[in-house]
């Protein structure tokens, strides 16, 4: 996990695996990058894993964003991330952008 | 073998017998969805015992089975015979696979394997086959018919319209391991996720929010041809936690909003996801609201007094006229009788036999000291103590009767199992065989019915090889095509009668006859009735069939039999008219282990006949005293002198008695010295030296510590009758040892 500020704009970076074994401390990295900042960009391109666990995390941090006023944005997702949140039905609530590769993986 | 596997080996037994009965029941009637499902339960309980006790190579090869019988239900395919017999192999092949487990190796040799991996590519094969086939499974109906109709109605064509699963995790499915997600996944493979919607409003806020709680839920419109059952099937595994609503396509309005009352979350906000989900138009959304605004003012709040608050689901069913009062009643007693019949299995205790082997044991010398401190009593002539011994003997004679009581069980689950055989072997044979049982609640020792399996099977797979001929044959001789096999039970005089009867041709008496001579075991010219004859093919080597098949007629078998029912102190019988067909009785005391006996005296020695034998007594007058017979009432009655029989000394009495027993229809006098009434009789075995001696059943102790011997009335009765027979050709036949009834 890496954060990083830069023109107001803190990131986010996880790098391993959104299952339930880390929920715990990744949840508190979120929540804490959250309240460090207005504006969140989290960028899951290197989750190799997702699980319900993980998931939670995400809606939670998209709800506190939206409770304190703030932005969560996801920037960038794994082919992991992106297939739970499409079966999950939760994109378009999101409201991210999903970049969909090219080579249609 | 542990404790766990033991009880897995015995129940899986258990479900195997009622799994091939039912796939027998099937057969008969293959359209019964019941006894279907009984089978995929079967099936599923065995499966989910070896995955417990993690012996993976059954719950391979049941998952298979399993799934086969999962396809059937949901009429992906049809059921023929070849298909059950196959399903019955596989039946078996899981019996074998059981006794492997039970024999403690880690998996099934090289040969069974392949017998399992060729009934796996049967089955499968099958399955591809006709899964081919069209599939219009209809998933229309109304909510009250839907389960039966899914499953039992054939044609129509498949609605577009969509089930409605309404999902809401428990907090600990993730802490579990039970990740939602696998089980929607796996939702998917039974059907298509048309549209989900995950409700997350559970969660709190980030302070309280715990991320290895799971606040999840989901309503999803479903499009599947699975039954409801199938459906709630895929959530077996979080049953417990999960709060799962399933409502078939077509429901009605007030059921989605039944279950928004019974959801947690607030009406509007349900009533938003619903509409996205595609189970409600906005119209349908807003025409519900309206409805239920009203009553649910007072109480909306209150999110748990909902599911209260909403009617039975009977009642709503009943108001809406989706189906007939009497039909919820008709469905409500039936759920009641399926707990009942839980709670009575609950009541079953499992003992191991030897404990009550024990208990039996105790009772029997119980019964002994008991003689004896009546004996005393009475000698002392106190009258209080005297009472107070007949009471204790009465109570002695209750426990008696209660423990032995233990171990009887009816016979007709050995009854049963000949479905099978019968089955089996008349598709083998081409020939067409009706088994009929009666009095299958005929209840005898466990230790009989053990014993007796084998002399049966030997017998009912005789009757079909050799008594009952083939189709044409028998139209050829005017009778039906289909021939009868009867298994009967009955209680006659003091012993159990299991008779074998079939409508065949009869024994060939001339055949009988020819072959005994050639073997030496009768004279050419001997006076033999028809009984007689019939009974000689119970003598060792002794076989008539023309050719030897794969059934019987190799020549070993009656001679055995006979061997197995004498050894359980019984007799067997065979009685047969030409072209009617013949009829084997085996006779059985009813226990094993102790009996009501009379006991009567001659000279010093005290002897115990069994009660249920005797008929009554007389006087023996002084003119019978000489010949070997007396007339009683009209009725010639051959008479036996114990005294003579044993060889004892001795000053003949004034007066002598006769009691008169009675065997298997015919009935003889015994001639005693002295009767000294009933008495309570443990049997105990005699030594093997005495084992030859004919006449006497083993031994017993009198309350005086003396030893009393027991009667053979079945030998004696029969040394009667042949005796008389030599003496009086012919005579035999107006006394016939065997029993028609």
């Amino acid at each position: 996990m890496a954060a990083q500020k830069d023109h107001d704009v803190d990131r986010i970076t996880i790098g391993e695996d959104m299952t339930i074994y880390h929920a715990a401390t990744q949840k508190q990295a979120l929540i804490d990058a959250l309240k460090a900042s207005t504006r969140l960009e989290i960028d899951l391109s290197a989750v190799g894993e997702i699980d319900t666990a993980g998931f939670q995390l995400l809606v939670l941090v998209k709800r506190e964003a939206q409770r304190l006023g703030k932005q969560a944005h996801i920037v960038a997702h794994s082919e992991a991330v992106r297939e739970l949140l499409d079966f999950y039905n939760m994109a378009a609530e999101f409201g991210d952008p999903l970049l969909i590769p090219a080579a249609g993986a | 073998m542990d404790e766990i596997t033991s009880v897995f080996v015995t129940e899986s037994r258990e479900q195997l017998a009622a799994l091939e009965s039912a796939l027998l029941q099937l057969e008969h009637n293959p359209g019964d969805d019941d006894t279907l499902n009984a089978i995929f339960r079967s099936a599923h309980t065995i499966k989910g015992g070896a995955g417990v006790i993690e012996c993976t190579y059954i719950v391979s090869f049941t998952h298979v089975v399993e799934n086969v019988l999962d396809t059937l239900r949901n009429r992906e395919i049809t059921l023929d015979a070849d298909l059950i017999a196959l399903l019955l192999a596989c039946g078996d092949h899981m019996g074998q696979l059981l006794g492997v487990l039970e024999a403690g190796a880690s998996a099934p040799d090289a040969e069974l394997s392949a017998e399992g991996e060729a009934l796996l590519q049967r089955l499968q094969a099958g399955k591809g086959a006709s899964t081919q086939a069209p599939n219009t499974n209809p998933t229309a109906g109304t909510p009250a018919a839907f389960d039966a109709l899914i499953e039992s109605s054939g044609g129509g064509a498949v609605e577009t319209d969509c089930w409605h699963i309404s999902l809401r995790f428990g907090p600990d499915v993730l802490r579990n391991g039970l990740d939602p997600l696998n089980f929607l996944r796996y939702l998917g493979e039974i059907g298509h996720i048309e549209r989900l919607e995950t409700v997350a409003d559970a969660m709190p806020v980030a302070a309280e929010m715990d991320a290895e709680r799971c606040y999840l839920g989901f309503e999803i419109s479903f499009s599947s041809t699975a039954d409801k059952a199938a459906i709630e099937r895929v959530f077996d595994f979080v049953r417990d936690e999960c709060t799962l609503h399933i409502l078939p396509p077509h429901s009605r309005l007030n059921d989605y909003f039944t279950l928004i009352n019974a959801l947690p979350e607030d009406l509007m906000r349900l009533g938003e996801i619903l509409v996205r989900v595609g189970a409600l138009t906005q119209h349908e959304l807003d025409e519900g609201l309206s409805a239920q605004l009203a009553p649910l003012a007072g109480t909306a709040a209150t999110d748990a007094a909902a599911p209260t608050q909403a009617p039975q689901i009977g009642e709503i069913l009943v108001e809406q006229k989706v189906v007939q009062p009497e039909l919820v009643a008709a469905a409500v007693a039936r759920q009641k009788q399926v707990s009942e019949n839980k709670a009575a299995e609950a009541r079953l205790i499992r003992i191991p036999a030897d404990k009550l082997d024990r208990l039996i044991d105790l009772v029997g010398e119980l019964v002994i000291a008991g003689a004896s401190v009546n004996l005393l009593a009475s000698k002392s002539g106190s009258e209080a103590l005297t009472e107070a011994t007949s009471l204790t003997g009465r109570l002695v004679e209750s426990i008696r009767d209660a423990a032995l009581q233990l171990r009887m069980v009816q016979i007709g689950d050995t009854f049963n199992r000949f479905h099978r055989v019968v089955r089996d072997t008349s598709r083998d044979m081409g020939k067409e065989i009706e088994l009929v049982i009666s009095g299958g609640e005929t209840e005898l020792d466990k230790s009989m019915v053990e014993k007796l399996g084998d002399p049966l099977m030997h017998l009912v797979r005789n009757a079909m090889d050799h008594g009952l001929e083939l189709p044409a044959v028998r139209e050829a001789s005017g009778k039906s095509a289909r021939g009868r096999l009867e298994l009967n039970a009955f209680h006659d005089s003091g012993s159990i009668v299991i008779e074998v009867v079939e409508d065949g041709a009869g024994l060939n008496r001339e055949r009988i006859l020819a072959k005994a001579i050639e073997r030496g075991l009768v004279q050419a010219g001997q006076a033999l009735t028809d009984a007689e004859i019939y009974n000689l093919i119970f003598e060792p080597g002794f076989s008539t069939a023309a050719q030897v098949t794969n059934i019987s007629g190799r020549g070993v078998g009656m001679d055995v039999v006979r061997r197995n029912i004498q050894s359980l102190r019984g007799s067997i019988d065979v009685s047969s008219e030409p072209g009617k067909g013949s009829r084997f009785a085996i006779r059985l005391p009813l226990t094993l282990a102790i009996i009501d006996g009379f006991l009567v005296g001659v000279g010093e020695a005290a002897y115990v006949i069994p009660l249920d034998s005797v008929v009554e007594c007389i006087e023996l007058s002084a003119e019978g005293s000489e010949r070997d017979y007396v007339n009683l009432r009209g009725e010639v009655l051959p008479l036996l002198r114990l005294r003579q029989l044993f060889g004892m000394e001795g000053e003949l009495p004034s007066r002598q008695n006769v009691v008169v027993v009675h065997y298997a229809g015919s009935k003889s006098g015994i001639v005693v010295d002295q009767l000294l009434g009933e008495f309570q009789t443990v049997i105990k075995p005699l030594g093997s030296i005495f084992r030859h001696i004919k006449g006497i059943g083993g031994s017993t102790i009198l309350g005086s510590g003396e030893v009393a011997l027991i009667l053979d009335v079945q030998a004696l009765v029969q040394r009667c009758a042949s005796k008389e027979a030599q003496h009086v050709p012919g005579a035999a036949r107006a006394l016939p040892t065997t029993s028609r009834s």
